[in-house]
């Protein structure tokens, strides 16, 4: 991996011009791929199922904008959230294995993930043990990992890297393939409670390893970014890298999703600037 | 979760994003620039000036008569004392007063590069026009330290450059032209290539609007005759050429015996080394710039591409996926890839090469990309199976069109890499820091970039090895072909 080159490369995707339809279909399928997350200690059923109203229909007054993907949070919460959610088509995400750290015991991980599930996860969002790749046990993560996919069940099992944490692109990308090996079916870039996150460098290290994967296995493997992509301009720069490295069809929340919070209303603001030419207010959107 | 797909079923892509025309002040006739202004030609012709994605003609353009060159000879003699009699502090501020001008109609320059050259708008915007004023204000700095720039020793200027650019970066080689000659002192009469000299005259604009003073800079469109009977005025102290070698020959051959100072920048076909332990996907970004960057109208493209054996099929593969990702088209579009071709002449040359490149058993793959009714155009092609021996694989094609070859070890590297009449460029992918720098000693190449490819920066001496000529541009070694040190 070559540092200069990757975030060369992203740079220049960057600087794609995203207008008129483009910028309006752009948005609706971001909208369509998006995990509206929330990971904080105050969160409270109430709140969550504010949450879920809002995934499943993010802009009543705007018909065309899609449901989001998912909703994802802590597995306390994941009940509320099913129940919400019932026959929306809008999944019940639920984030597991010691979240965000990953520090504890991979009983207690397994544990975790199997009360997810059983109280109505259809996906989980684990952490690899970075404590273990960084220390060059690469069988210890894997290991893991297919200890949580067994747990799973049928639950769709992405797995996040914690890129910010890696230390390297050529980390990235080998953690990348351990975990596609390892059974993920979905890879992710982060917590969203690092330092920074789903970089344009690092989402195109990871699609490229997906695309090399793919090539050599034969299986597909979706891919998340989380954290840092808040803002419209962000997310089809996302979308942007996913059309250029992995093509069109890579282009669906089967396959790409974001994690976000308060990414989903500036989509709609700049949404609604399409529409009228007029830049709305954020007063213009419930918040959640 | 199919159920999501369906609901949604969006498919995305990029909506047309032209940039606009509406902005470019441009004329619908222009005279030649000599003596500080626009003046009809005396013996010259007037010849449209066409846009190579439309065929449409998008100005009329004196060509300059021998009367016409006489005349801005004679003018660039007459200011010459008076511009080298200035401080270098008050050239500088010249230089510095262009290079800002550029910046302020950066967007302007841009969009009548992208039209009158059939690059793509975002090369134009993001490469030509910032490098162009980047060259005038790099100059600009070196005007009042000359003899600095040549290790402490007393310099004068040559006296009036005769300087020739070419097609495929009108206002960049223009810049690497003027920016120097002008910082040491010369005068200068330009003569812009055939197809493209809009940009030249536009730059003629700036130097009004900068009061340069008469006579320092004028610029004279024409064909290959205006520059060859520019080369052979009696009265001219220094030629500048950048072009094909053909012509460079010709031009040295015309200037044997005379005390005319000759620096020529020509053509290659530069080796573009993969080996097996580089940052593959890196290098495929690194095969693309090289060789699609301009529609590989660009004389370091990396033509020749080198691949160890342990890796070429791995690397063709990506190279081809990477390649279908290509958007080929208007240039004007934001987010073209690969524009048109810069005249018809020159397709010709380009699908000459490639028949024969077939003919001779190489494997030819070009992308199925649409491409536009009118204009010129020719969609990104790999060759492989290529033989050294080759016509694809020693000549200069200047299109978007790569040879592939394969090599075993380092040493066969090297030695394919140097066998070849040119060495202008060359590129290296290698994780391994030692390898790159014994492998760029051994490399007769006069630029040799590692891990990267095409990136250019006026502060960085460029020039060629064997018949891709003689003489540096950029950095201080830039200055000296227009200084005499004692």
């Amino acid at each position: 991996m070559d540092r200069v080159g990757i975030e060369e490369r992203a740079a220049t995707l960057g600087r794609r011009s995203i207008k008129t339809t483009a910028k309006q279909q752009g948005i609706r399928l971001a909208v369509s791929m998006t995990d509206l997350t929330t990971l904080e200690g105050a969160d409270t059923p109430g709140k969550v199922r504010h949450l879920c109203a809002k995934a499943v229909c993010p802009a009543p007054t705007i018909p065309e904008i899609p449901s989001c993907a998912a909703v994802c949070v802590y597995p306390a919460l994941i009940g509320v959230v099913r129940e919400s959610l019932a026959g929306t088509g809008v999944k019940a995400a639920s984030v597991a294995t010691a979240f965000p750290s990953g520090q504890a015991s991979l009983d207690l991980k397994l544990r975790d993930t199997e009360e997810a599930v059983a109280a109505g996860a259809e996906e989980i969002d684990m952490v690899i043990s970075r404590e273990a790749f960084l220390a060059g046990e690469d069988t210890r993560v894997m290991e893991e990992i297919v200890r949580v996919k067994e747990a799973c069940g049928d639950a769709h099992l992405k797995v996040i890297l914690e890129t910010a944490e890696l230390g390297s692109y050529d980390h990235v990308r080998h953690a990348s393939m351990l975990a596609m090996e390892a059974g993920a079916d979905f890879i992710k870039t982060s917590t969203g409670k690092a330092a920074s996150g789903a970089t344009p460098g690092v989402t195109l290290v990871m699609l490229e390893a997906i695309r090399d994967y793919a090539e050599r296995s034969g299986r597909v493997v979706g891919m998340k970014t989380a954290g840092g992509v808040s803002t419209s301009k962000a997310a089809l720069h996302r979308l942007v890298l996913v059309k250029e490295t992995l093509g069109d069809e890579w282009l669906t929340p089967d396959r790409f999703r974001i994690g976000a919070s308060s990414l989903l209303n500036d989509l709609l603001m700049q949404y609604e600037k399409t529409q009228t030419g007029r830049y709305a207010r954020p007063e213009d959107f419930s918040r959640e | 979760m199919s159920t999501q797909e369906t609901r949604t079923g969006i498919v995305w892509d990029y909506a047309p994003a032209p940039e606009s025309p509406d902005h470019v002040r441009l004329r619908d006739s222009y005279g030649l620039f000599l003596d500080g202004d626009f003046r009809d030609p005396i013996d010259g012709t007037r010849v449209p000036s066409i846009n190579p994605a439309t065929e449409e003609t998008l100005a009329e353009v004196a060509f300059a008569g021998p009367a016409d060159i006489r005349r801005a000879v004679e003018s660039a003699r007459a200011a010459q004392p008076g511009w080298a009699a200035l401080s270098g502090l008050e050239r500088g501020k010249y230089l510095f007063r262009i290079a800002r001008l550029i910046q302020e109609r950066a967007r302007e320059l841009a969009v009548v590069e992208s039209m009158d050259g059939g690059k793509p708008i975002r090369e134009s915007r993001d490469v030509d026009v910032p490098l162009a004023a980047a060259h005038f204000f790099h100059y600009a700095g070196w005007a009042d330290k000359l003899s600095y720039g040549v290790g402490g020793r007393k310099v004068e200027p040559l006296g009036v450059a005769a300087q020739i650019v070419p097609w495929n970066f009108p206002l960049l080689m223009a810049a690497w032209k003027l920016a120097p000659a002008l910082a040491c002192g010369n005068t200068a009469v330009l003569k812009p290539a055939e197809t493209t000299p809009l940009t030249a005259l536009f730059l003629a604009e700036i130097c009004q609007e900068a009061e340069l003073p008469p006579g320092v800079v004028s610029i004279l469109p024409g064909d290959g005759s205006t520059g060859a009977t520019l080369v052979r005025e009696p009265d001219i102290d220094k030629v500048a050429f950048t072009g094909s070698t053909a012509v460079g020959k010709n031009i040295q051959a015309a200037l044997a015996g005379r005390g005319v100072s000759l620096t020529l920048e020509l053509g290659g076909k530069s080796a573009n080394v993969i080996f097996e332990d580089a940052a593959l996907d890196q290098a495929v970004e690194g095969i693309v710039n090289g060789i699609f960057f301009n529609q590989g109208h660009v004389c370091c493209a990396g033509s020749r591409l080198l691949i160890q054996e342990s890796v070429a099929d791995v690397v063709i593969g990506k190279l081809w996926e990477r390649m279908g990702r290509l958007r080929v088209g208007d240039p004007l579009d934001k987010n073209t890839d690969v524009g048109a071709i810069n005249s018809r002449e020159q397709l010709t040359r380009i699908e000459e090469l490639v028949a024969a490149g077939e003919e001779e058993g190489a494997v030819r793959r070009s992308v199925a990309c649409e491409l536009p009714e009118r204009g010129w155009w020719f969609a990104p092609t790999i060759f492989t199976d290529v033989a050294p021996a080759h016509r694809i694989a020693v000549e200069e094609i200047f299109g978007p069109v790569v040879s592939v070859l394969t090599f075993r070890t380092q040493a066969e590297a090297i030695e394919k890499a140097n066998n070849s009449p040119y060495g202008l460029a060359a590129g290296i992918w290698t994780d391994k820091g030692s390898k790159a720098f014994e492998v760029a000693s051994a490399l007769q190449a006069g630029v040799v970039w590692q891990n990267t490819y095409n990136h250019f920066d006026p502060s960085a001496a460029f020039g060629g090895y064997k018949e891709s000529g003689f003489g540096r541009e950029g950095g201080p070694a830039g200055l000296r072909p227009y200084l005499r040190a004692s």
